[in-house]
């Protein structure tokens, strides 16, 4: 890992890895969508509406991934002061956010014809609503930091350790169904034992990696990004004063 | 009298918004880097 602190080596490695995971991430998910679509069977219960399955889940997945790689990033940060993890977590926040609320969405559309509403204050649901506003409390902290530390103040850890405490509500979006009563049905598929049949399982897999490849593209993007911002600021900043 | 639900409907909302939902993210972060880095490039330039 700190082999990768050099920020030279690190865009170096980025700059091939973009593509290499983009074009993978787009090919496969969009694949795995047309897939599902075009031949997954309708459910005996919930007909043809099974199919936003293919989208929904992996979003969700990757709203808690999200806010679980921002928890990682920022202990790198808080212990090892690991120079590239608070711009890693502050990268892994906006795509972590966007499928938070994708997520959101489609399951919101999923719930009106199979449940009969679009949202219920449910453990499930508001839990992860709470994660979306979890994600736009850290995103503006992050912000407020890169300005206070551009001015030489030294507010840089405070986002990491709110994204340390806020890993609180992963464990509690995951048992939420099995700790509160919930029109959200229990996990289908956890570690070595799954619920679905293969004609869905395997779309839903290939999908899911699909879009986790997007998401690494979108983390690493995001990273380039931000390691440009400091080194132009800098390079002013220099150039300011002497 | 009840309300007939073409389930179609919410199929292709859910996935259309996922979708590019998906691609304007990707769309935008894209842009933002290279924006970000062509500005870091013109300052090294002056």
């Amino acid at each position: 890992m700190h082999g990768l602190a050099n920020p030279a080596r690190f865009l170096r490695l980025a700059r091939w890895l973009l593509p290499v995971t983009l074009v993978p991430g787009l090919v496969l998910s969009l694949g795995a969508l047309a897939w599902g679509l075009a031949l997954a069977p309708p459910d005996h219960l919930m007909g043809v509406t099974v199919k936003i399955l293919f989208i929904h889940v992996p979003c969700v997945w990757l709203g808690m991934a999200g806010w679980s790689t921002i928890a990682m990033a920022s202990l790198a940060e808080l212990v090892w002061r690991h120079p590239l993890a608070g711009v890693a977590a502050r990268a892994a926040a906006v795509p972590g956010a966007v499928f938070t609320a994708l997520g959101l969405i489609t399951g919101s559309i999923w719930g009106r014809p199979t449940w009969g509403t679009w949202w219920v204050w449910d453990g499930r649901l508001t839990s992860f609503l709470i994660l979306l506003f979890l994600y736009f409390g850290y995103i503006a902290l992050a912000d407020a930091a890169q300005r206070d530390a551009a001015g030489g103040g030294s507010a840089g850890r405070i986002p990491a350790i709110f994204g340390l405490v806020g890993a609180i509500n992963i464990p509690i979006i995951n048992r939420s169904v099995v700790w509160w009563n919930s029109l959200h049905q229990p996990a289908s598929l956890t570690l070595g034992k799954s619920a679905i049949d293969g004609t869905y399982l395997w779309p839903l897999l290939i999908a899911a990696l699909g879009f986790s490849l997007i998401f690494g593209a979108v983390v690493l993007a995001r990273m380039r990004m931000l390691l440009a911002q400091v080194q132009t600021e800098a390079r002013l900043r220099r150039k300011a004063l002497g | 009298m009840h309300e007939r639900l073409d389930q179609w409907h919410f199929v292709w909302a859910a996935v259309g918004i996922g979708v590019i939902g998906t691609l304007a993210m990707v769309g935008w972060s894209l842009f933002a880097m290279i924006r970000a880095e062509r500005r870091r490039d013109a300052v090294r330039r002056k």
